[in-house]
C-alpha cells in the first residue's frame, strides 16, 4: 500500500471468530490508510463477510484487536468465548465512523428515501434537521437518485435502493465505508450503476473496504486486494499483480472460476 | 309494513342515542387506554429477561384464553365477594369503591382484554421487523432504545394497523356484553325497547343498523390510516419510479 503521506484509519489485528467448533476466521489482519480502497475477495464461506461484520461488531469476534483512527475498541471477555464490548458508548461512536452498505440494502421500509438519509445524522450525530437535509440532498444528487427523494424504497429498483443506501452511509461522513457484497443481490443489468457510483466515490479519496465478487472492481478501483480462504488471508497485495499473477494455487483456482 | 312499526323506533330514539353514546365511549376509552399500555407491554413481552416477559405472557394467556363476559362478571360480581374488599367499601376507600360501579368494572374488563390482544399483535409485528433494518440501525450507531423508538416501533405499529382494525371492530361488537352488568349500552337500550313494546324486530334491527353504521365509519377511517401509514407496502401509485 504505497499511498500518499498516509494516515492510518483502520487496523484489524489477528482477528479470530468461532461459531461453536467451527473457526470461521483464523487470525486475519489488515491496515487501511486514508484513501485506501481494499477489496476482500474469496469464495462463499471463506469468512470474508464475517470479517467485515466483526469490524463494526455486528458480530462479536473471539479474539483480536480493532483500532479505528488510533482509538482501540475496548473489549472484555464475554460469554461463549466471544469478546464483549467494554464501553457501548465508544462502540456507538466508532460505528458512526464506519458506515456500512449491506448486500440487501437494508433501507428502512417505512421511511421515504430522504427520511432514510437524514435519520441517523439527526438522531445519532445530533445534526440540526436543516443541515441533515442539505447533506441528504447533496449525497442523493451525488449517487444520482435525487429525484426519488420522496419515494419509498419498495417502489424502487434494487440498483436505486443500493445507491440510496450508499448515500445514507455517506451522509454520516464516516472515516471509512464498509461494503458487504453490495452488488450480489442485484439483477445483472443493475450492477453497473452501483459500481459506477462506488468507483466515483473511491476516486474522491474515500477509504473503503469492499467485500465483493466483482473482480473488475477489485482490479481497477482497489489499490489493495486480500484473498481470503478458509478463514485465513491466503494472498494479498497490489490488485494488478495479485490478480494477474497469483502465487497460491487456491487463488489461481478461484480466479479461473471467477474471471469473466 | 306490518311486522316493522317505525313508531316504536322513532318514539325511542333518545334511548337509542344514549345507548349508542354509552357503547361508543366505553369502547373508545378501553381501546385508547388499552393501546397506551399495550405498546410498552409488547416490548416487555419480548424481553429476554424471563422476570419481565413471563408475567406479561401469563396476563395475555389468561385474558385471551377466557371469554370477555367471564372476565367482566368476575370483576363485577367476584371482586365484591372478598371480605377484604367489603372492608374497604365500608371504610369508604374511594379507589376500591370504584369496583361497585358497573361502568368502571366494564371499562376495566374491556381495557384489560383489548390490551392483551393489542400487545400480542404489536409483539408479533415487532418480532417480524426485517432483521436487516434493525442491523442497519445498529451499524449506524443507534442505541437499542433509539432503534426501538425511531425504527422498530414506527415500522411495527404501521404493520399492525390491519389486525388492529379487526380488534377495534371486535371490541365495538363485544362491548354489547356491558348490558350484562346493568349498563344500558346500545344493546341494553334495544333490549329495554323490546321488552317495553314487545317489538323484537324494531328494537334489534335498528340497534343492528347502528352497529353497522359505526363499523362502516371505522372501516373507512382505517382505510384512510392505511393509505397514509402503509403506503410503503402498497403498490406504487405514480409512475415516478421506473426501473433504472
Amino acid at each position: 500500500m504505497t499511498h500518499k503521506a498516509s494516515k492510518e484509519l483502520l487496523r484489524v489485528e489477528n482477528l479470530h471468530k468461532q461459531y461453536g467448533d467451527n473457526e470461521v476466521l483464523k487470525g486475519v489482519s489488515l491496515t487501511a490508510n486514508a484513501g485506501d480502497v481494499i477489496s476482500i475477495i474469496g469464495s462463499s464461506g471463506s469468512g470474508k463477510s464475517t470479517w467485515l461484520r466483526c469490524i463494526n461488531f455486528l458480530e462479536q469476534p473471539t479474539s483480536g484487536r480493532i483500532i479505528v483512527a488510533g482509538e482501540e475498541v475496548k473489549l472484555l471477555p464475554g460469554k461463549k468465548d466471544e469478546l464483549k464490548v467494554a464501553d457501548p458508548k465508544q462502540l456507538q461512536r466508532i460505528r458512526t465512523r464506519l458506515s456500512m452498505v449491506f448486500q440487501h440494502f437494508n433501507l428502512w421500509a417505512h421511511m421515504t428515501v430522504l427520511e432514510n438519509i437524514i435519520e441517523a445524522p439527526i438522531h445519532v450525530l445530533g445534526l440540526p434537521k436543516r443541515e441533515a437535509m442539505e447533506r441528504a440532498e447533496r449525497y442523493l444528487e451525488r449517487v444520482g437518485v435525487w429525484e426519488f427523494r420522496d419515494t419509498y424504497p419498495a417502489h424502487m429498483s434494487g440498483g436505486q435502493q443500493q445507491r440510496v443506501a450508499i448515500a445514507r452511509a455517506l451522509a454520516m461522513e464516516p472515516e471509512a465505508l464498509l461494503f458487504d457484497e453490495p452488488t450480489s443481490a442485484l439483477d445483472p443489468e443493475l450492477v453497473g450503476d452501483v459500481l459506477k457510483v462506488m468507483r466515483s466515490i473511491a476516486e474522491e479519496g474515500r477509504t473503503m473496504l469492499v467485500v465483493t465478487h466483482e473482480m473488475g472492481f477489485a482490479r481497477e478501483v482497489a489499490n489493495h486486494v486480500i484473498f481470503v480462504h478458509q478463514g485465513r488471508v491466503e494472498e494479498e497485495g497490489n490488485p494488478q499483480e495479485v490478480l494477474s499473477k497469483p502465487n497460491s494455487e487456491r487463488l489461481q483456482q478461484f480466479l479461473s472460476g471467477n474471471l469473466k | 309494513m306490518e311486522w316493522f312499526d317505525l313508531t316504536v323506533v322513532t318514539g325511542s330514539l333518545p334511548e337509542f342515542w344514549r345507548g349508542l353514546w354509552m357503547t361508543l365511549h366505553l369502547t373508545a376509552i378501553a381501546l385508547v387506554v388499552g393501546f397506551g399500555f399495550a405498546v410498552p407491554l409488547s416490548i416487555a413481552r419480548l424481553s429476554k429477561n424471563p422476570w419481565v416477559s413471563a408475567p406479561v405472557r401469563a396476563y395475555t394467556y389468561f385474558f385471551r384464553g377466557t371469554p370477555m363476559l367471564v372476565q367482566l362478571l368476575l370483576i363485577y360480581y367476584g371482586v365484591g365477594q372478598s371480605e377484604w374488599m367489603q372492608g374497604m367499601w365500608e371504610a369508604g376507600n374511594p379507589f376500591w369503591l370504584l369496583f361497585r360501579d358497573a361502568y368502571f368494572c366494564a371499562l376495566l374488563a374491556f381495557t384489560l382484554n383489548t390490551c392483551a390482544y393489542q400487545l400480542e399483535m404489536f409483539a408479533g409485528a415487532i418480532r417480524n421487523t426485517p432483521h436487516g433494518e434493525v442491523e442497519a440501525a445498529t451499524a449506524m450507531g443507534m442505541t437499542r432504545s433509539t432503534a426501538l423508538r425511531r425504527i422498530i416501533l414506527p415500522s411495527a405499529l404501521r404493520r399492525a394497523l390491519p389486525p388492529l382494525s379487526n380488534e377495534v371492530i371486535l371490541m365495538l361488537q363485544g362491548s354489547a356484553i356491558a348490558s350484562a352488568v346493568t349498563l344500558v349500552d346500545l344493546t341494553g337500550a334495544a333490549r329495554n325497547v323490546y321488552s317495553r313494546h314487545y317489538a323484537p324486530f324494531e328494537a334489534f334491527i335498528f340497534a343492528g343498523l347502528l352497529y353497522l353504521a359505526v363499523t362502516f365509519v371505522l372501516v373507512g377511517l382505517f382505510r384512510v390510516a392505511e393509505n397514509r401509514w402503509l403506503a410503503h407496502l402498497q403498490p406504487r401509485r405514480s409512475a415516478s419510479a421506473q426501473k433504472d
